[in-house]
């Protein structure tokens, strides 16, 4: 047990020295140098993760069980690394040119967008990777237990889960101390970076150090080794040309598709030239960790008990030889093969957790994205802990409750060919701009089911599927069972489900593809992906700096005009103390002209057309869909502009309308004007003419003179009554106007005013008809005002009733609520022509004869308005005939 | 041989007014009170002087200037326009109608006799 301790104890200090190395590298990042923390050597090293605890422990049992077998696992990658590194070096290209966060998200962004297919690939992610945490959790358990187990005894039943969980837990704690320092996903992870790197070096030591124990401490050289190997019946053991041929293909889809690689392999790529270098460094990494993996299983073989168990041979080995510092050592590299790949592996599904299914959930439920703003960062990195303890938590509980008795190395490829699913949409997507989201969908879909099916659920042991269905297919349909699925049989249940689930995916995706058509959104991304290299030139293909300050001048110009872009330039040259007119493309200067252009042409496309001349980032989706909004807010604005210029329209010719109604009360009132000018100066002309004459005359006699000072006279009167009326007519229409409401008999008030048109008349030809029994009304009312009317009325008869025995008949017509008196003369009457200007101001009937002003019936209508009556012409009377009509509340019934 | 004046104007006592003061200066005045027919009035009569004011029943002033200047016969007649309306934009419309005198009322009787004789100088 002391040993257990110390092992403890050492564990503990390993895990502070790693903090250790992640702070220094974060400190070293965050004060800018970062020179050494991109070395490619360091992008190398961490590509390592792809060594995971199966990889340091299980490739020694694969070894034991299936020969060489363990090799396939090595060449899948060293085989992309090297044969495919076009394909490597595109996915990176796009995974930083589009600021890609995870492989969920690079395929979403390739097609379309879609978070369907990127909550799709996370459940994936989720799925194929729980079972691995949880066996990189079982194999630090059980190296912990080898040191605290009887050796003799050798086996390991009963795992200890409180191990397991103190594992998680620090795990968990750690990525979440290092993994989500920053939002950014193009922000590296440098401190965890690094920490993979020194992993990467432990565990490549240690395993060597056990190799080189095992050949040369224990076997006594190469050629004894070899002999041992030729000896054992590893050597003899057949390997199955397909299932090695699956393995590699397996390995390599897995290489390519793992959330992990992906995640340090594109995201965290620091430079792409970096991958030149872990082009050949990363396979002589794998052959290394696998040089020495034959003779430990070997002279694990050879020394241990029959029935120990192989996976832990590079820990057992040493130890049962007594050698526990080396056993530490390769504990160590166990440790870090298993913490290494943990973390890293939460940090990639953290991410697409907390992307693709967090974020969207609680933006839907906050109300959508226009709101969120300065807190959404807080919110983004809160949920990206909780799904990186979440996701190491799934692992250790998978862990604990399945007990963890799997042999490790299946669980690795189960999971392997659950994430190779995601292949065929990933590559299709960008070696082929005709698949679409609908095909990727399809393909997806099949793949993961038929790999549950054939795979997954298998694998978890007859308590989940029955041995019956196995055996016999669901339902007794044998061309559906699991494991001979359409009655191909006699496969190694690996290599059918990768045949099936496989094939069955990328014909479902082609066929998807086919048959449906991209959004434009999908057609934009996919050319965006496929033809990456012509969109975003690589760093090699930089044609130097002045070059680019050139284009730069030469686009600032189009858009700025040539004279304010020289200067710029020149004001931007001369801050950085550089000779001529073109500044150094740093930086500063770039996000300057940026925002100069956005002043122009708005941020997003003037950030997009920055970003296709200065290259090394194409212009993102984002970034086109910001240009595509710009467009659409223009739209919008001209729209508006649009509307405006109609309401504008709208208003001028309610201006126009208005001018002309003005114009007419202007015209009104010049002729208004005009009329009293007339109307004052033709009785002033009169006075002043027989004025003269009789101040300049002496040899008038007194008839004349008489005669002549009554006309002055009389049409002083004139004067007197036009202003009278003038004024009464002006109070009527605009002041107020104090009504005195009396009662009195209708026809007192009709007496009165016939009585006063009679006073004033010169003769009295005009014969007046009434009905007095029907006058017999009360009226309540100004009755000075009623009878100022009727005056008006009488005398208009007397003035220009032109029948040689003119008559006025005067009616009244008692109704309910009104009581109606007509004046109806027996002239000729007005002629309809005539009848609608006679109650305007100075309004005469053609041909009059009398003086009047023209106010008189301008000057009833604004009374009998007053009065809350009304006073019209009443046509077809046979003479002249005017109705005035005494309102309800005016008029009672005499009783 | 007398001269004769037409005075066309539908204001009783202005009528009255300058028949008076022409009379004592010896015309032979005529008058006229509506403005339908005044133009056949001036063919009939072929006055010396027209006195023709604006503001007529029937028809307005101008329309019978116009009328009258556009014959050969009357283009010369002097006419002698009277108006209550002083406006400029009055004077303009008779100017233009072709009026040889313009007067705005109320005038001084001597302005008056003045312009008359004015138009038609004793020979």
């Amino acid at each position: 047990m002391t040993t257990l301790n110390a092992l403890v104890a050492v564990c503990l200090s390993y895990v502070f020295f790693l903090f250790v190395v992640a702070f220094v590298a974060e400190r070293r990042a965050a004060a800018g140098r970062i020179r050494w923390l991109r070395s490619p050597i360091v992008y190398t090293l961490s590509l390592s993760i792809y060594c995971t605890a199966w990889t340091f422990y299980g490739a020694v049992g694969s070894a034991v069980r299936n020969g060489l077998e363990y090799v396939a696992i090595y060449v899948g990658p060293s085989l992309v690394m090297l044969g495919w590194f076009w394909v490597v070096r595109k996915l990176v290209r796009i995974g930083r040119s589009q600021r890609v966060t995870s492989i969920a998200d690079l395929v979403s962004a390739r097609y379309g967008k879609s978070n369907t297919l990127a909550v799709f690939v996370t459940i994936l992610a989720v799925a194929g990777v729980t079972p691995y945490i949880a066996l990189q959790l079982q194999s630090v358990t059980l190296s912990f237990e080898v040191f605290g187990a009887d050796l003799a005894g050798g086996r390991f039943d009963r795992p200890h889960t409180a191990t397991a969980l103190w594992v998680a837990v620090g795990l968990a704690l750690f990525t979440v101390i290092f993994g989500t320092r920053n939002l950014d996903a193009n922000e590296r992870h440098h401190g965890v970076v690094m920490a993979i790197a020194v992993e990467a070096v432990v565990k490549l030591v240690a395993l060597l150090s056990v190799g080189v124990f095992v050949v040369w401490g224990l076997s006594g050289g190469v050629t004894e080794t070899l002999a041992r190997i030729d000896a054992s019946e590893l050597g003899t053991w057949n390997v199955a040309g397909g299932r090695w041929a699956g393995i590699t293909f397996l390995s390599a889809a897995a290489f390519l598709c793992l959330p992990r690689i992906f995640q340090v392999l594109v995201v965290e790529a620091a430079d792409e030239s970096h991958l030149r270098t872990a082009s050949w460094a990363f396979p002589a990494y794998l052959m290394l960790m696998s040089l020495f993996v034959v003779p430990i299983a070997v002279v694990g073989l050879d020394l241990l008990p029959a029935g120990s168990n192989p996976d832990l041979f590079v820990l057992t080995v040493p130890l049962s030889q007594g050698q526990e510092g080396l056993a530490v050592l390769s504990f160590l590299g166990g440790f870090s093969s298993a913490t290494s790949m943990v973390i890293v592996a939460a940090i990639a599904l953290s991410t697409m957790v907390s992307n693709h299914i967090v974020m969207p959930i609680w933006l839907r439920l906050t109300g959508g994205g226009a709101s969120v703003s300065g807190d959404v960062r807080h919110i983004v990195l809160t949920a990206r802990r909780l799904s990186i303890a979440g996701v190491v938590m799934l692992g250790y509980l998978y862990y604990a409750f399945s007990g963890g008795g799997a042999a490790l190395a299946t669980i690795g490829l189960v999971a392997f060919a659950g994430m190779a699913q995601v292949l065929p949409a990933m590559l299709g997507g960008i070696f082929w701009r005709g698949a679409t989201r609908t095909g990727a969908l399809a393909g997806l879909s099949v793949g993961f089911a038929l790999w549950l099916y054939t795979l997954f659920l298998p694998s978890l042991g007859p308590g989940v599927l029955p041995v019956a269905m196995l055996d016999e297919g669901p339902l007794g349909l044998a061309f559906l069972r699991p494991q001979a699925l359409f009655g191909i049989d006699g496969l190694d249940p690996l290599l059918h489900a990768i045949f099936w689930s496989m094939s069955l995916n990328a014909g479902a995706f082609f066929v998807g593809s086919v048959l449906s058509f991209p959004t434009p959104l999908e057609r934009l991304q996919g050319a965006q992906f496929v033809n990456v290299f012509q969109h975003s030139p690589g760093p090699r293909s930089w044609a130097g700096r002045v070059a680019q300050t050139e284009d730069l001048m030469v686009m600032a110009q189009r858009i700025l005009g040539a004279t304010e872009a020289m200067a710029l330039f020149r004001r931007e040259a001369r801050a950085q103390g550089a000779r001529g007119d073109l500044p150094e493309p740093t930086p500063q200067f770039l996000e300057r002209l940026e925002r100069e252009l956005a002043g122009s042409v708005g941020a997003a496309t003037a950030h997009a057309m920055i970003g296709q001349i200065v290259g090394g980032m194409s212009v993102s989706v984002e970034d086109l869909m910001a240009v595509a909004d710009e467009s659409a807010q223009l739209m919008e604005y001209s729209a508006r502009l649009e509307a405006q210029s109609t309401e504008l329209s709208r208003t001028a010719r309610q201006l126009r309308d208005a001018n002309l109604k003005l114009t007419r009360l202007s015209v009104q009132k010049d002729a208004f004007l005009s009329q009293i000018s007339h109307e004052l100066r033709t009785p002033m002309t009169s006075i002043r003419a027989f004025s003269e004459i009789l101040r300049d005359s002496g040899r008038l006699d007194a008839g004349e003179r008489m005669r002549f000072a009554s006309i002055i006279h009389d049409e002083a009167v004139r004067l007197t009554r036009l202003l009278d009326d003038l004024l009464d007519l002006s109070v009527l229409e605009n002041g107020k106007v104090s009504l005195d409401i009396r009662a009195a008999r209708l026809s007192e008030v009709i007496d009165r005013a016939v009585a006063a048109a009679d006073a004033g008349a010169e003769d009295g030809a005009l014969t007046i008809r009434r009905d007095r029994s029907d006058e017999d009304v009360t009226i309540v009312t100004d009755l000075d005002r009623l009878a100022q009317v009727f005056i008006n009325l009488v005398s208009n008869a007397r003035k220009y009733c032109e029948a040689s025995a003119p008559a006025l008949t005067i009616r009244v017509l008692t109704e309910s609520d009104r009581v109606l008196v007509d004046f109806i003369d027996n002239g000729e009457g007005i002629g309809p022509e005539a009848r609608d200007t006679i109650f305007e101001k100075f309004s005469r009937v053609a041909e009059q004869k009398a003086g009047g002003a023209g106010l008189g019936l301008a000057i009833c209508r604004q009374i009998m308005a007053r009065l809350g009556g009304d006073i019209s012409y009443l046509p077809g009377q046979g003479g002249a005939a005017f109705r005035v009509e005494i309102a309800e509340a005016s008029a009672m019934a005499a009783q | 041989m007398t001269r004769e004046i037409l005075l066309i104007e539908d204001e009783r006592n202005i009528i009255e007014a300058i028949s008076f003061i022409l009379s004592r200066d010896g015309w032979t005045v005529r008058t006229h009170s509506n403005g339908t027919d005044a133009a056949e009035k001036v063919r009939s009569l072929r006055p010396d002087v027209v006195i023709l004011d604006v503001m007529l029943p029937g028809r307005s002033g101008y329309d019978i200037l116009r009328e009258l200047r556009g014959e050969p016969a009357f283009a010369d007649l002097p006419i002698l326009m009277l108006t209550a309306r002083g406006q400029a934009r009055d004077r303009e419309m008779a100017e233009s109608a072709g009026v040889s005198a313009y007067m705005t009322k109320p005038f001084s009787n001597s302005e008056m006799l003045d312009a008359v004789r004015a138009l038609a100088p004793v020979p």
